[in-house]
């Protein structure tokens, strides 16, 4: 027994426990083996885990033999605790689930607990929920190839992708206050209108956001090894994709022009002019290719919708849902404003009722149950809101894509080689606070 | 429940207001009060001391609207004991809701994903919902939900399939659909339904040796002793004092 591996006898023969130290010099204490089967251990702290997942391989070689997948370790009871707060505050935990795609959360919440009640948001509202929820699919699609070039060791790809990120969460914080976990959208419309100056940081943003997309081609468009490490590897069907329940970029990559944004319309999609990129190849190279060119698309949507702004609500004309504060930033950061807080505590008690039995208590939702779908940058996010008629969800679940995808690791690796794991992984992009939730 | 409680107002005493739900008549005469036992005013959800109508989504009468119709029909003909199987049909919001027996699980199932008039490709999601109901504690209390889609004709349906906490057991979809696999786990790990057929139906979600299913109504918030640190975390209804 040496000292780096402790082994037991077991009815598949001797099994040795590696945890480190030189290959070489364990291998020269254990003697030759007659039989090798390497079972090996990733994460759920490796950095080329794409978080906290943890992966069983069993190597033949360097050859994926066989492999399981372990979630759970960011499990947050997110659907749990929704259902102890008021609709509103609903929104500051789902936000957190897909922390990369947060104002998807939001939004594919949002607009089934709409259809509970029966109310549509302000065409301003919707425009800027879309405005939004495009910004985010190019920052979430930023911190795939980013993370996914790291993890491959194109540690260039990682500084520029983050680079291209912070641009895209820079426009965050000018909107809604926040770079992440925003609670900006909700039920009834959004948390405020957009503040001066942002439109022309947008349409300053449309302009650095293509420069560095057109970087990024032109960094790894035609890298010889970035294209090596991903052609052929992680490959996955149409077929295998809607078996295993995979949408989104993997399921584009594969062939299917599958975009809810296409196929089943909301907040006004049907009226911009986009493409569905598309590959036929479905490995981890044509993911990427889709990636990319999604980013392109979003920004054009992003371009029309900035036309299409028009000055008017951002809530709906309903003071029984409304939030009755409007928000301002003040010397403290975003709170509520100081017109708003002088009406309800010197001007009117009725105001000062009506703000405090909505804030505290919140909105009655009809009962009955709902599912809504919106196309995240992962694929189908889908929410099932339950309402018994009361002031507090009865049951919300979320169709994560990244759990569902998840499921497909096994179908991307076994047979292939044990480096191709982590980019079949990080072509998959799974975020553990939506697999977990 | 502390012991103190009891020495409050019980809500039943606080004037009982029944809630009016607006639209939709589907309201029985079960009445529910407040959640998880609350007793006093300690309840800052606005129902500890109301009483209100529980909810059951009434059955839909043809014509159902939309592709519905259309859909059903086509149902019936690929599989004959539709009008064994299906309990309730409900139509709500636009969506389609077949409540159906679970030994009809799997034929429905392979119905809508293999005829040709139906094409349900896709199964989008399977979720568990708990109607928890404390005057009866035996009812169908467990539903397991399935989302179903239909790429070729952009159509979805929900599939709706009621347990007992007693015998939760129901058919996997593992075999027809294999994206069952995680999310029967996941529903099996928070709500304790048995999906039978299933290759490994273990714990996802929460640790493997974890006791009881969280996300069902009778389990609480908190209150749950902490393994990792010996702390208790009381349940909220006895976090703070707001009486």
């Amino acid at each position: 027994m040496t000292e780096f591996a402790p082994s037991r006898q077991t009815t598949e023969g001797r099994v040795y426990n590696l945890t480190g130290g030189d290959w070489d010099s364990v291998m020269a204490e254990v003697g030759p083996f007659k039989q090798e089967r390497l079972v090996l251990n990733m994460g759920p702290q490796h950095p080329s885990t794409h978080g906290v997942l943890r992966m069983v391989v069993e190597l033949e070689g360097e050859t994926v033999t066989d492999m399981r997948t372990n979630i759970g370790y960011l499990h947050t009871g997110i659907e749990k605790n929704v259902e102890f707060r008021t609709w509103t505050q609903g929104v500051t935990f789902l936000t957190r689930a897909d922390y990369l795609a947060p104002l998807f959360n939001e939004s594919v919440y949002c607009l089934g607990v709409e259809k509970l009640l029966g109310v549509e948001v302000p065409a301003r509202a919707q425009l800027i929920r879309l405005l939004l929820m495009e910004i985010n699919r190019v920052s979430s699609h930023w911190v795939a190839l980013a993370t996914g070039g790291m993890e491959m060791g194109a540690l260039t790809a990682m500084t520029n992708g983050l680079r291209a990120r912070e641009r895209c969460l820079d426009m965050f914080e000018l909107i809604t206050g926040l770079r992440m976990n925003h609670a900006f959208i909700r039920p009834g419309g959004v948390a405020q209108d957009l503040p001066e100056g942002a439109v022309e940081a947008l349409r300053q943003w449309i302009k650095d956001i293509r420069g560095e997309i057109n970087g990024l081609r032109k960094l790894v468009g035609q890298q010889p090894i970035w294209i090596n490490r991903l052609k052929d590897v992680g490959w996955l069907g149409v077929e295998g994709c809607l078996a295993l329940g995979v949408t989104g970029p993997m399921l584009r990559a594969a062939g299917l022009p599958w975009d809810l944004r296409k196929t089943e319309p909301y907040l006004g999609y049907e009226t911009f002019d986009f493409e569905v990129p598309t590959e036929d190849t479905g490995d981890c190279w044509a993911r990427f290719l889709v990636r990319v060119e999604e980013m392109w698309q979003s920004v054009r949507i992003i371009e029309q919708a900035l036309e299409r702004l028009e000055p008017g609500p951002v809530w709906v004309d309903d003071p029984k849902i409304a939030w009755p504060a409007k928000l301002s930033i003040g010397p403290d950061g975003m709170g509520n404003s100081l017109e708003h807080v002088q009406k309800i505590m010197n001007g009117s008690m009725e105001s000062l009722i009506h703000h405090f039995k909505l804030v505290t208590e919140g909105f009655r939702v009809p009962p009955g149950q709902v599912y809504t779908t919106v196309e995240s940058p992962r694929g189908e996010l889908g929410a099932h809101v339950i309402s018994d008629g009361g002031t507090r969800p009865y049951r919300v679940h979320l169709r994560e894509p990244s759990f569902v995808n998840l499921q497909s690791t096994a179908a991307l690796c076994i047979g292939g080689m044990i480096s191709d794991v982590i980019a079949s992984v990080g072509s998959i992009d799974p975020v553990m606070g939506g697999v977990d939730r | 429940m502390t012991d103190d409680a009891s020495t409050d107002q019980p809500a039943a005493e606080i004037a009982p207001t029944t809630i009016s739900h607006g639209p939709g008549d589907g309201a029985v005469s079960a009445e529910k009060h407040g959640m998880f036992g609350v007793a006093g005013s300690g309840d800052t959800s606005g129902f500890g001391g109301l009483v209100r109508d529980k909810w059951v989504a009434p059955a839909a009468a043809r014509p159902y609207g939309s592709y519905f119709d259309e859909l059903v029909d086509n149902l019936q003909i690929v599989y004959p004991e539709f009008d064994a199987a299906v309990t309730k049909i409900v139509v709500d919001r636009d969506e389609l809701t077949l409540e159906i027996k679970r030994e009809h699980l799997l034929g429905i199932a392979g119905a809508l994903r293999n005829d040709q008039s139906l094409r349900f490709e896709l199964l989008s999601s399977v979720s568990g919902v708990d109607y928890f109901d404390a005057n009866q504690p035996e009812s169908a209390r467990l539903h397991s939900v399935y989302h179903l889609t239909s790429m070729t004709y952009r159509r979805r349906i929900r599939l709706e399939v009621a347990l007992t906490v007693s015998d939760p057991h129901v058919p996997s979809l593992t075999k027809l659909y294999p994206t069952a696999d995680w999310q029967e786990r996941e529903t099996w790990d928070l709500f304790g339904i048995i999906y039978d057929g299933h290759p490994a139906l273990t714990r996802i979600l929460m640790p493997d040796d974890w006791d009881g299913h969280p996300q069902r109504k009778d389990y609480p918030l908190g209150g749950i002793h902490v393994q990792y640190k010996g702390a208790t975390i009381p349940p909220p209804d006895e976090r703070r004092v707001y009486k």
